[in-house]
């Protein structure tokens, strides 16, 4: 039943793509928009079925894919990976109604959307490693050809360069590292690998785990492999920003953890701490980004990067602790670690489709040039700002629950002794409570530059409200936010399930039911819903004291007055007297200047006629990735450099190049005899 | 950083422990009126072209001997946060506009204390080319204090009638 | 279970009031030890409480281009630190909702007054608010590491991150409050409370240039009732870090039981308790200048190596 369902749900997928391509222009974007959401609809209750019933559906055919065939498998781990996607693919199309009305959506882009969203379904649940790599690539070249949509820019296009090359890289170590595995394990589907992971010699195991953690790794944008990131995901279409940053990279995620425990059986703890080690690093550099940058979509890329550090170092520790033996502890941070992905998806897929409504209303996505939006835009304000304080981790929103349990899980780990481990445990809580505040400060930021104030420029006065496709499309991923925060014990025990499965389960649930979160075994519980209730009955409290306070001043009336902002009595203020984005950010700047390394320029040029007097005076300041400027660089300049060098070895001749077939045959023979 | 020194305590807590150097000040005599503000005021200071002889002495009624503020009166920064503005000085052309805007940014009911005798009619500089004459909103103020410049127990006393006590 | 209900009610209806009243109480306790030290008389211990009374009465007023959050922010802050205060074991290890009562929920509590506050700032759209949001959203970003390390020390050593669970822990086990690393954690908490609750040498409450503001600042646009809610959230949070810090380390004195006498105690020493941690940094207040904004990173990294170091002697001495 579950198999039918979600076989029928990719064929909608495909229906929708040909759809897309095939139809009119007026037919076309609703046409391929319902048909996605079908297909995303169907494939959610397919996976809800598999993570509500613990059991797996597989379907498998030799015909599709030439010599191996197709085998699909949808166990509870792959599910939560299913509906995460199925859910922001929802919302990506019903969003892409209003984005694609006035644009008119090209037939290469209303085609390919559908088949990205289809490849994210697939993608969880392939059982092979022909499969995988299929689906994998699928969605790499769609996401890579919906980038280049927009090739007219030169960003665009040296996003899309960059995107191409690390992502195709990351598929090149991942094929090697299933290849490196199924070639001992002896077979290609996942099933046989699993049961004979023992085949594997250790020295082989952990290069393909490297290999498999390095492709992945960048795929879920984990710093020093992240370089892609910031560049692809502001400059794509907006519901192909939402999709990379809420669906694709969390198949990174699933990648290590499939590997890691399904395929290689747990493994050893350096890979773990390896893997936690990462998760740290990218929390730090993402969320200094974050807080430092002042392009909206670009600082919503480096939070993406900071929580899949988070996610990355939970499930660092998870499989730290399986290793050690500690069953308990490491489902609680594997559940922990999903309970984030999950909700990281909602809130960041939500920011992304609302970034790209005020891309669009107000022609830039300059924080510096935004400004009184909440004015203008107030629907698109109010969920942005929902999602906002939900990354933020503020009761009673998601993103709360889910680092309270992240935290819970970090907390029950210091019960394992072992100093690795601890270590491990001691930077991961460091991290995210550094991480928490900068993120504070960049959505501080955001939604305060952004959307209040006043507008800094004409193109921000402006602005009107979105499409109703559009806004429907964020408001289907906001309400997550709130139900995920508010019920939380509602989702945890399926993600309990699915935890089980990644490690390899049965294993004992560490979370008591109910409403709220509630460890078992200790006194550690939070009640989101009395939360919320308490700050409801807070905020009512206080407005009926200024309510009742106003009404006993009745000579005054109760209205408040609308008076001039003060300004120490200055006659004339203006916009541009506000605070903006770069100088918001300026004393977090300053305080990780080692870490962002910022390029000033300051040009002064003279007069003619002396040089105690200045003619013009230019400054130019920007934030680079500095990995990407320190480590990427000098690499493709030494790439290059040879490619100089091989050159010479081509120059055209025909003469040379009869004399390299020659030279080849030669020894060719010579070794063969 | 933050240095503790042992020296630096020890006057600081013989003077926590020991009398107060402020002044006992008597009740003025006469009717007193009802208090506009009772048991506490905040006051927006505003120098609108003085010559700062009423500033050192308003720093003075705020200092250790006179101390105003144990009669609930306090300067603020911001006129939105006080009750009224507390202005000084001939109120030049070029001060005209910001003091009316300040006024105009304090909370309703608000108001105008004036100190010295130029706030009151120019004193010294009245008629002056840069003096805004009859300037609003010192045409009419709710308190004035006059003198020039006015002696500190003057304006602790003309406070003290504002919060009453 | 209905009258546990009604007295854990009960317990949190004590210590909301006590908050409210105790939060400017101390604020007015600390300026008269100020003034004291000073050699003045200061003003009455009372008179916050004065202020606040006259500034409910006063009219209200929007900044022209501001919207709808510039008046939420201070209900949202009444509110995070209302329920902070309801769930926060202060005078009874039995306060309403507290089997939800975790110490990070507080942490994320008062984090939620931070953001509402700086959101309001912004909103006015002056340079002023901007300026105020830009710095307090940069202390707040590197006081949490600190904060949380520390909590994490806490709860490593009594085995939980329930509040009411980790006051009995260190109540059952006198033995707990001498060890290193609780001193270590006490002095990375105490430089934390300094810099959340806006103090000298984080920053000046009373100062009045502007290009020196933090706190101050974000809430210059604030009049009348408003004004009114924001200063009572700031004493309020100022009231519940005090007691959070005597509760943790000394809480000798707390009511185990709902009973009246006990929660009459337990207020006074409460309130005896707070008093003399508010006189302790107020004298230190006194002696002491503000550093310079940029230097402010400094002292909380100092914080945040203390609180490495109290969870690492945690771990490492038995």
């Amino acid at each position: 039943m579950s198999a039918a369902l979600f076989l029928s749900g990719l064929g909608l997928g495909v229906a929708g793509s040909l759809a897309g391509a095939a139809l009119p222009a007026r037919a076309r974007v609703p046409a391929a928009s319902v048909l996605t959401a079908g297909a995303c609809t169907t494939a959610f209750a397919a996976a809800a079925g598999v993570l509500a019933s613990g059991g797996a559906v597989t379907a498998s055919s030799a015909q599709i894919l030439p010599l191996t065939g197709v085998t699909l498998s949808l166990d509870p781990l792959g599910a939560v990976f299913v509906i995460t996607a199925a859910a922001v693919g929802a919302a990506a199309s019903c969003y892409n109604v209003g984005y694609a009305a006035r644009g008119g959506g090209s037939r290469t882009a209303t085609a390919l959307l559908p088949l990205f969203i289809t490849s994210l379904l697939l993608v969880p649940a392939a059982a092979s490693i022909a499969t995988f790599m299929a689906a994998w690539e699928l969605m790499a070249l769609s996401s890579l050809l919906l980038l280049l949509t927009g090739h007219r820019r030169r960003e665009v296009r040296d996003a899309a360069q960059w995107y191409a090359v690390m992502t195709h890289a990351g598929a090149a170590a991942i094929l090697l590292a299933f290849v490196l595995i199924g070639a001992h394990a002896g077979g290609q589907s996942f099933a046989a690998i699993r049961a004979h992971a023992g085949a594997v010699p250790p020295a082989v195991r952990s290069l393909a785990f490297v290999l498999a953690l390095a492709g992945f790794a960048s795929k879920a944008g984990a710093v020093p492999l992240h370089v892609w990131l910031p560049r692809a995901h502001p400059e794509a279409p907006s519901p192909v920003s939402a999709l990379m940053s809420g669906a694709m990279v969390n198949l990174g995620i699933y990648g290590i953890v499939r590997t890691g425990d399904g395929l290689l059986r747990g493994g050893e703890m350096w890979w773990w701490l390896a893997v936690a080690g990462l998760g740290v690093t990218s929390a730090l550099f993402g969320g200094i980004h974050a807080a430092a940058s002042s392009d909206l979509k670009r600082l919503l890329a480096y939070s993406t990067a900071d929580n899949m550090g988070l996610v990355l170092t939970g499930v660092g520790v998870a499989g730290a602790l399986a290793v050690t033996g500690h069953r308990v502890l490491a489902a609680l941070a594997m559940i922990a670690a999903l309970f984030q992905l999950v909700n990281h998806s909602a809130f960041k897929g939500c920011l992304f489709l609302a970034a790209g409504s005020v891309q669009r209303a107000a022609g830039t996505r300059d924080l510096d040039s935004l400004g009184g939006l909440l004015r203008r835009l107030p629907v698109t304000a109010a969920l942005f700002g929902i999602a906002a304080l939900s990354i933020c981790a503020l009761p009673p929103f998601s993103g709360f629950a889910s680092e309270w349990l992240l935290l819970q899980g970090f907390l029950r780990g210091f019960t394992a002794h072992g100093a690795a481990t601890a270590t491990a445990l001691l930077a991961g809580v460091a991290a995210l409570a550094l991480t928490g505040g900068l993120t504070a400060a960049a959505f501080v930021k955001a939604f305060g530059i952004g959307f209040l104030g006043q507008p800094r420029t004409p193109g921000a006065a402006a602005a009107g409200e979105a499409h109703p496709a559009m806004t429907v499309g964020t408001a289907l991923l906001a309400v997550p936010c709130l139900v995920l925060g508010v019920v939380p014990g509602a989702v945890v025990p399926l993600l309990a399930r699915a935890a089980a499965t990644a490690l390899g389960g049965p294993w004992p649930d560490p979370l008591q039911a109910g409403p709220g979160l509630a460890i078992a075994g200790s006194a550690d519980v939070i009640q989101p819903v009395l939360l919320a209730a308490a700050l409801l009955a807070g905020l009512a409290l206080a407005w009926g004291l200024v309510r009742l306070r106003a009404r006993a001043g009745a000579e005054r009336g109760h209205r408040a007055r609308r008076a001039e902002a003060w300004g120490c009595g200055r006659e004339l203020q203006t916009a541009r007297m506000q605070y903006t984005a770069t100088s918001f950010a300026e004393p977090l700047q300053r305080v990780f200047d080692d870490v962002l390394r910022p390029d000033h320029d300051l040009d002064v040029s003279h007069l003619a006629e002396s040089r105690y007097f200045e003619q013009a005076i230019t400054y130019r300041s920007r934030i680079d990735d500095a990995i990407e400027r320190g480590a990427y660089r000098p690499l493709t300049a030494g790439v290059q450099r040879w490619g100089e060098v091989a050159r010479r070895a081509q120059n055209g001749s025909v003469h040379r190049y009869l004399g390299y077939g020659f030279a080849a045959l030669v020894i060719l023979l010579v070794v063969l005899a | 950083m933050v240095t503790f020194s042992i020296v630096q305590l020890i006057p600081l807590l013989r003077s926590l422990f020991s009398r107060p150097v402020t002044e006992r000040l008597p009740r003025p005599p006469g009717q007193p009126e009802p208090a506009r503000f009772p048991g506490s005021v905040q006051l927006r200071h505003v120098d609108a072209g003085s010559c700062n002889g009423c500033e050192l002495e308003i720093a003075s009624a705020f200092g250790p001997v006179y101390d105003a503020e144990r009669f609930g009166a306090r300067l603020v920064a911001s006129p939105r946060h006080a009750d009224g503005v507390l202005v000084t000085g001939v109120v030049t052309r070029n001060m005209a506009i910001p003091l009316a805007k300040t006024l105009d940014a304090v909370p309703r009911p608000r108001v105008v204390v004036a100190c010295g005798d130029c706030a009151l009619g120019g004193g010294p500089f009245a008629g002056g080319y840069g003096v805004a004459d009859g300037a609003w909103p010192l045409a009419d103020p709710d308190v004035a204090i006059p003198g020039c410049p006015p002696g500190p127990v003057a304006i602790t006393q003309a406070l003290r009638a504002l919060t009453g006590r | 279970m209905s009258t546990s209900l009604l007295a854990s009610a009960g317990v949190s209806a004590i210590q909301l009031g006590a908050a409210a009243t105790g939060g400017p109480l101390l604020y007015g306790l600390m300026a008269k030890v100020r003034a004291r030290a000073e050699g003045r008389a200061g003003a009455p211990v009372r008179q916050p409480l004065l202020d606040l009374w006259k500034l409910a009465g006063k009219e209200r007023i929007h900044a022209g281009h501001s919207s709808v959050v510039l008046p939420l922010a201070p209900l949202v802050l009444i509110a995070s630190t209302a329920a902070a205060v309801v769930i926060a074991p202060l005078i009874s290890t039995g306060p309403a909702l507290g089997r939800t009562s975790d110490v990070f929920v507080i942490v994320f509590l008062l984090l939620l007054g931070s953001v509402a506050v700086a959101l309001g700032g912004l909103d006015t759209g002056t340079a002023f608010g901007g300026m105020g949001a830009s710095r307090a959203m940069t202390i707040g970003a590197l006081t949490e590491p600190a904060l949380l390390v520390a909590v994490l020390a806490l709860s490593i050593q009594a085995g939980t991150s329930n509040l009411p669970g980790i006051v009995s822990a260190t109540l059952a086990h006198p033995g707990w409050a001498a060890p290193p690393e609780r001193v270590l954690a006490l002095a990375a908490l105490v430089i934390v409370v300094l810099a959340e609750t806006g103090r000298i040498p984080v920053d000046n409450p009373s100062t009045h240039l502007e290009l020196t503001m933090i706190h101050e600042a974000m809430i210059l646009e604030y009049a009348g009732p408003e004004l009114a809610l924001v200063t009572l959230g700031e004493t309020m949070r100022l009231g519940l870090l005090l007691s959070l810090l005597a509760n943790l380390f000394f809480p000798w004195g707390i009511a185990a039981t709902a009973s009246i006498p006990r929660l009459v105690l337990g207020l006074a020493v409460l309130a005896a308790k707070t008093a003399a941690i508010a006189g302790v940094i107020a004298v230190a207040e006194v002696s002491a200048a503000k550093l310079r904004l940029f230097r402010v990173p400094e002292i909380l990294s100092a914080a945040f190596v203390l609180s490495v170091l109290a969870v690492v002697t945690g771990l490492v001495l038995p």
